[in-house]
């Protein structure tokens, strides 16, 4: 997996709540057997006109020109800023996928939907949750300055604006560990595989209908 | 010290506790289907590892499947790479797939508990959101990723922080005709669709009681829709009757043994939750949500919300471009909106007592002439069995709504069944959001009798009025 460390990036500004997964990959492209490719395809209903299948060659689509991801000003952002909720709905892993594909590495909002929370981890990408007041000024400040970057630092856990202010966010110690150095949890897992034998075991005559 | 029910459950799976309060937390069942497994058995292809305990995974394929003309196979190209490739890697890997053609096959979370792969006291885990339906039968039962999909198949644990554990009381006796859609829709409408986030929920009180194991299903299901990864109801006798004779369930000596155990799944009486809400049964109306998010929910006597009602600007903004997607108006009577497909299915209604109270409604009546298309379709080849077998089907078709084969259909609309751009659906299915049923197409959760009544008049109608007039 691709780690986290430090980012200096260009931030664009989603200002919706209750974004879901929906609406950031839509189904028909679920139905891709790969882990990438769906970039062009994130937020497809909000981004272009017609209505996107897999596959299909995004370069010359109709795009919607008020859709914020559209904007001349956005192009390249790594990271993006969101409203409470967001990632709602839906489990799919295709939602971080696309945006990962994107190129989008770091999302800050003042709520994430749990589970694709986790999954923003999985896939070296880092959800920093901010207090409502110090997103608004995020927000103001990227759409009154063109070219408005960030600086989002995992180690020290914060987000420092250009003008110096620093907001600090939380992180659990495990995924800090992990994103930051881009480890596999599955191999972590199984250094434990003797753990999950004798628990195994014991489980067995414990309660012998949950193996059968 | 006093539990709660999670936290028994929970407990009784922690294989080991990390420094930072994270545990490794061991997965009893997993569920797999075609959508959001692919990925993971190419992970585990990639770095040589096998399933580890190859038994506790059951997969069928259900988001893709057609529910018509099945003599034809699939044949949207896509859809059929990915059922082929959950047929090809459950048989590569070993896994015990119900696959099309079977009559088990269907939708994961109806497959699941019917059976009996879903017990009391397990922790169960599914590639999709709405595994917490699970937790009807007193399991920890949560969605989760793919490459959470990928941990449990290679480890048969999980990493995970223990939610804070908040537990919903619902009192009193439900009204005639209110069901656990409309107990779950009201809910979400109470707390909100992030009200439950961080939490995992007890369904608690009287009124959830009352509710028969699918009632449960339904409320649990939707517990995702609250923000709260997973929502579970104590074991009692209907928990106990559901599961017994299942195939998967156990049976003589192991069955006693394991019934014992159940039997103490409840929070003890002083347990302490971190949040407690309490709500009355006899408040809560049939539900239809009017927007694009299941929290935009009304009782079916009232209207459509008056921006100036939204708690914050954040909210109303949410309700405007609601009100613009769903192209309907402020304070304008739920009854008064007409609909131009009926979708009556999904894993939170599409078992057989779901269809039994829509065929009550449905018997002797015709789908309105505005209501191009009213279709049932079933969550597993059982369920359709089962319905087929008490004549539903044929009340249904003479009705003039489809009966279909089973799987997830227009509740996320993977294959063909699909609204179009600008029509409105009564759904039974758990989420409203723009595009969930169709690009640009309109959904309205409502419960199954809600949905059939809708079919039949062209319009959200009460049902209560319907059942007092006894048409
Ligand atoms: S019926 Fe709908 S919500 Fe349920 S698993 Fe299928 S697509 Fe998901």
């Amino acid at each position: 997996m691709q780690a986290f460390t430090k980012l200096n990036g260009l931030v664009v500004p989603l200002d919706r709540a209750n974004v879901d997964t929906d609406a950031i990959i839509p189904k028909q492209f679920l139905k891709s057997i790969k882990r990438t490719g769906y970039g062009p395809f994130l937020f497809d209903e909000w981004r272009y006109e017609d209505v996107g299948q897999p596959e299909m060659d995004c370069s010359n689509r109709p795009i919607r020109k008020d859709f914020v991801l559209n904007q001349p000003r956005y192009q390249g952002a790594e990271i993006m800023l969101a409203r409470e909720n967001f990632g709602c709905g839906s489990s799919r892993e295709h939602a971080p996928w696309a945006i990962a594909d994107y190129g989008i590495s770091c999302v800050i909002a003042p709520s994430f939907a749990d589970i694709f929370y986790n999954n923003c981890f999985k896939n070296g990408i880092l959800p920093v949750v901010l207090k409502d007041e110090e997103m608004d000024v995020l927000f103001s400040e990227t759409e009154s300055h063109e070219g408005y970057k960030l600086d989002v630092d995992l180690e020290a856990q914060t987000v420092a604006t250009p003008s110096g202010q620093v907001f600090t966010f939380e992180v659990d110690d495990f995924r800090k560990h992990c994103l930051f150095n881009g480890l596999d949890d599955i191999g972590l897992t199984l250094q434990q595989a003797d753990n999950i034998k004798a628990y195994e075991k014991t489980r067995k005559t414990d309660a012998p209908w949950l193996f059968s | 010290m006093a539990k709660t029910l999670f936290e028994k459950v929970w407990q009784q799976h922690v294989v080991s506790e990390n420094d930072d309060g994270s545990v490794l937390l061991y997965i009893d069942r997993q569920l797999v289907h075609e959508v959001t497994s692919p990925q993971a058995f190419e992970g585990l292809r990639i770095a040589g590892r096998k399933p580890w305990r190859v038994s506790a995974s059951v997969a069928t394929p259900d988001h893709n499947v057609p529910t018509t003309g099945l003599e034809h196979g699939i044949t949207d190209p896509v859809a059929k790479t990915q059922v082929q490739a959950l047929d090809s890697n459950c048989d590569e890997f070993g896994i015990t797939e119900f696959k099309m053609g079977d009559k088990r096959q269907g939708i994961v979370h109806v497959v699941g508990p019917e059976q009996g792969l879903v017990l009391p006291g397990m922790t169960v885990v599914c590639g999709d959101s709405h595994t917490s339906t699970h937790g009807a039968l007193t399991a920890i039962a949560m969605g989760i990723g793919t490459s959470e999909v990928e941990h449990v198949l290679a480890t048969q644990t999980l990493i995970q922080k223990k939610p804070k554990v908040m537990r919903i009381n619902v009192d009193g006796k439900l009204p005639q005709g209110i069901t656990g859609k409309d107990v779950a829709l009201y809910i979400i409408g109470e707390i909100g669709t992030a009200g439950g986030t961080g939490y995992a929920i007890e369904f608690a009180g009287s009124a959830i009681q009352q509710l028969s194991m699918e009632g449960r299903m339904s409320l649990c299901n939707m517990t995702i829709e609250a923000g709260a990864r997973c929502g579970m109801v104590a074991v009692d006798d209907i928990t106990i009757d559901y599961v017994k004779g299942r195939p998967y369930a156990p049976t003589g000596e192991t069955w006693d043994k394991a019934e014992a155990a159940w039997r103490d799944l409840h929070s003890d009486t002083d347990a302490v939750f971190d949040k407690e809400v309490h709500l009355n049964a006899v408040d809560i109306e049939p539900q239809v949500t009017w927007g694009t998010s299941p929290e935009m929910v009304v009782p079916i006597s009232a209207s459509t919300p008056s921006l100036d009602d939204a708690k914050d600007e954040v909210q109303q903004e949410g309700w405007t471009r609601a009100f613009a997607y769903m192209d309907l108006k402020e304070n304008t009577p739920m009854q008064a909106i007409n609909i131009d497909k009926v979708f009556i299915g999904s894993c939170t209604n599409a078992r057989i007592e779901d269809f039994r109270a829509a065929a009550a409604i449905a018997k002797g009546h015709q789908v309105a002439d505005n209501v191009k298309l009213a279709m049932v379709v079933p969550g597993s080849g059982l369920v359709k069995a089962q319905a087929e077998s008490e004549g539903l089907d044929k009340i249904f078709t003479d009705a003039g709504f489809e009966w279909r084969a089973p799987g997830c259909s227009m509740c996320l609309a993977m294959n063909a069944d699909r609204l179009e751009a600008g029509e409105r659906c009564a759904s039974t299915s758990n989420r409203n959001f723009e595009g969930r049923q169709g690009a640009g197409g309109r959904t309205h959760l409502v419960s199954p009798a809600m949905a059939a009544a809708a079919a039949i008049k062209g319009h959200f109608v009460d049902i209560r009025d319907w059942q007092e007039a006894g048409e």
